[in-house]
């Protein structure tokens, strides 16, 4: 579950008054919202990479509100991936579990694990620069879920693709939802993507975020 | 009549580029090259003068004197370690003022910006002065006028320089990379040595090449807070200064080939080791 309870930022000219929001566990839900309005500062705070003024950010029963982003279990996939350039894709797998000092015997089992799931075993090797837009969105999807995270929080992360891979894509976040166990919160303007993946569909507009619908 | 309005509205883009032409790149790019060509001609004729000027058995005078030789090996010394001491301060500083707002950063922004604007002179003077005060007195003994002294004089202007440079090459790596960091586990430290450092190469080798070539041809501040004596303090452009004052132009113009050869020889060594281990 994601509760965010009477949420106040104020960040120059970007004023957030009194944000609720509560999105139940094991939920997919949609955040839309036109380009510019804060959608992403929401994650960001959802995230702890924004402080706020006031009000409180829980997932599950936890109050995480002044916990590091570190701690929080958040899996986090930016609008540009933020693949690290000097890292092959591996050590991009990796590098979650190895922060968390896993056994070296764990944590390939687990690269190969996720590298089997999101079909990329054949790039494990490679360089981000030598990836294609889809390529990188899979390992930086593997990146975020490698260390089994309660919440993955993806911003827009279907923007840049063309329609054949933002179909693949969209089964491929579908087959995530459904064998990880995870809830998920995605940012989007597309109101198309969003009825076709979220079980929540939740508009930002001036500030404030709307339960817009809900599907059966 | 009519007929001829609606055509006119139905294409309107045939009658607005009708006839038009755009003008050729050409005096753009020669403006370029005449301009770029100017200033590179300038860098070259000036060598070429200088070599033209001298010959190879001053040159050679020049090389077999043991104060020469002391110059330049003090003065490969003292740029490499000035370089080192700077990159070690830059990337610090540099990180600071790219990533952190605190209060009074502008005023600290032109404090770090003063040692690239105050004429060398002073900064030598105020070395000097700066070591008449507790506690930098009591190192007076060690530093002023002795070896340190040079690496000191050094240091004081190239940091500033490799400061400017690590500032930029930081701005330039986007905030997201220690944010998702972050998020996958990195503290603040673990962000910046395991995803933010190993991005900084080439700012790295920028900032330091210029340190180095900054600490080269450093002459003002050294001459006064470090003096000018032989076998102890002397570097290169010193060097060149005390052969002037000698009156031998020859000697003088063969250290400076010196120096012309050695700064080639290293920043091109630099550079081609440098661009190998990005590129590796």
């Amino acid at each position: 579950m994601i509760k965010l309870d009477s949420i106040q930022l104020q960040q120059g000219e970007f004023v957030l008054k009194n944000l609720t929001m509560k999105v139940p566990g094991g939920a997919y839900a949609a955040l839309m919202g036109k380009s510019g309005c804060g959608k992403t500062t929401v994650l960001e705070v959802i995230c702890g990479l924004r402080p706020i003024v006031a009000g409180k950010v829980y997932l599950g029963n936890r109050d995480v509100t002044h916990l590091k982003p570190a701690e929080r279990g958040i899996g986090y996939v930016p609008q540009d991936r933020a693949l690290f350039p000097t890292m092959k894709v591996r050590h991009q797998l990796a590098f979650s579990l190895q922060l968390r000092r896993r056994p070296l015997d764990e944590i390939a089992d687990r690269v190969d694990e996720l590298a089997q799931w999101l079909e990329i075993e054949h790039i494990l090797d490679r360089m981000p620069d030598k990836l294609s837009g889809g390529e990188s969105q899979r390992v930086a999807l593997g990146r975020a879920l490698a260390s089994k995270p309660q919440l993955l929080c993806l911003d827009e992360p279907l923007s840049a693709l063309d329609e054949a891979l933002h179909d693949e894509m969209c089964n491929l976040l579908s087959k995530i939802h459904q064998e990880a166990d995870i809830t998920i919160l995605h940012i989007t303007h597309s109101r198309r993507e969003a009825e076709r993946l979220a079980s929540q569909l939740w508009r930002f507009q001036d500030g404030h975020v709307t339960l817009e619908s809900k599907a059966s | 009549m009519k007929q001829a309005e609606g055509s006119s509205h139905a294409t309107p883009g045939n009658t607005v580029n009708a006839g038009f032409k755009v003008g050729s790149d050409t005096p753009f790019i020669i403006g370029l090259c005449l301009l770029g060509g100017f200033y590179v001609a300038m860098i070259l004729l000036m060598v070429l003068a200088d070599l033209h000027f001298t010959d190879a058995s001053s040159l050679k005078q020049i090389l077999g004197k043991r104060e020469i030789q002391f110059s330049i090996k003090l003065s490969l010394i003292s740029c490499t370690l000035s370089t080192l001491f700077s990159l070690w301060i830059a990337v610090p500083i540099g990180y600071l003022m790219s990533r952190f707002r605190f209060r009074f950063k502008s005023v600290v922004d032109t404090i770090l910006d003063i040692p690239i604007v105050l004429p060398p002179l002073v900064v030598g003077l105020s070395l000097l002065i700066l070591f008449n005060y507790a506690p930098f007195k009591w190192l007076s003994k060690w530093v002023v006028f002795e070896m340190p002294a040079v690496i000191l004089a050094q240091f004081m202007v190239a940091c500033a320089f490799a400061v400017r440079t690590m500032r930029v090459t930081f701005d330039q790596i986007p905030l997201r990379y220690e944010q998702v960091a972050m998020t996958l586990g990195c503290n603040r430290s673990q962000a910046f040595w395991k995803v933010i450092f190993p991005q900084t190469k080439k700012g790295l080798l920028a900032a330091g090449t210029l340190a180095w070539a900054r600490s080269l041809g450093e002459f003002g501040p050294i001459l006064v807070f470090a003096g000018s004596t032989s076998m102890r303090t002397e570097v290169l452009p010193t060097s060149v200064y005390l052969e002037m004052q000698s009156g031998n132009l020859k000697g003088m113009l063969s250290v400076s080939i010196v120096m012309i050869l050695l700064s080639a020889v290293v920043l091109i060594m630099a550079r081609l080791f440098g661009m190998q281990r990005i590129n590796a």
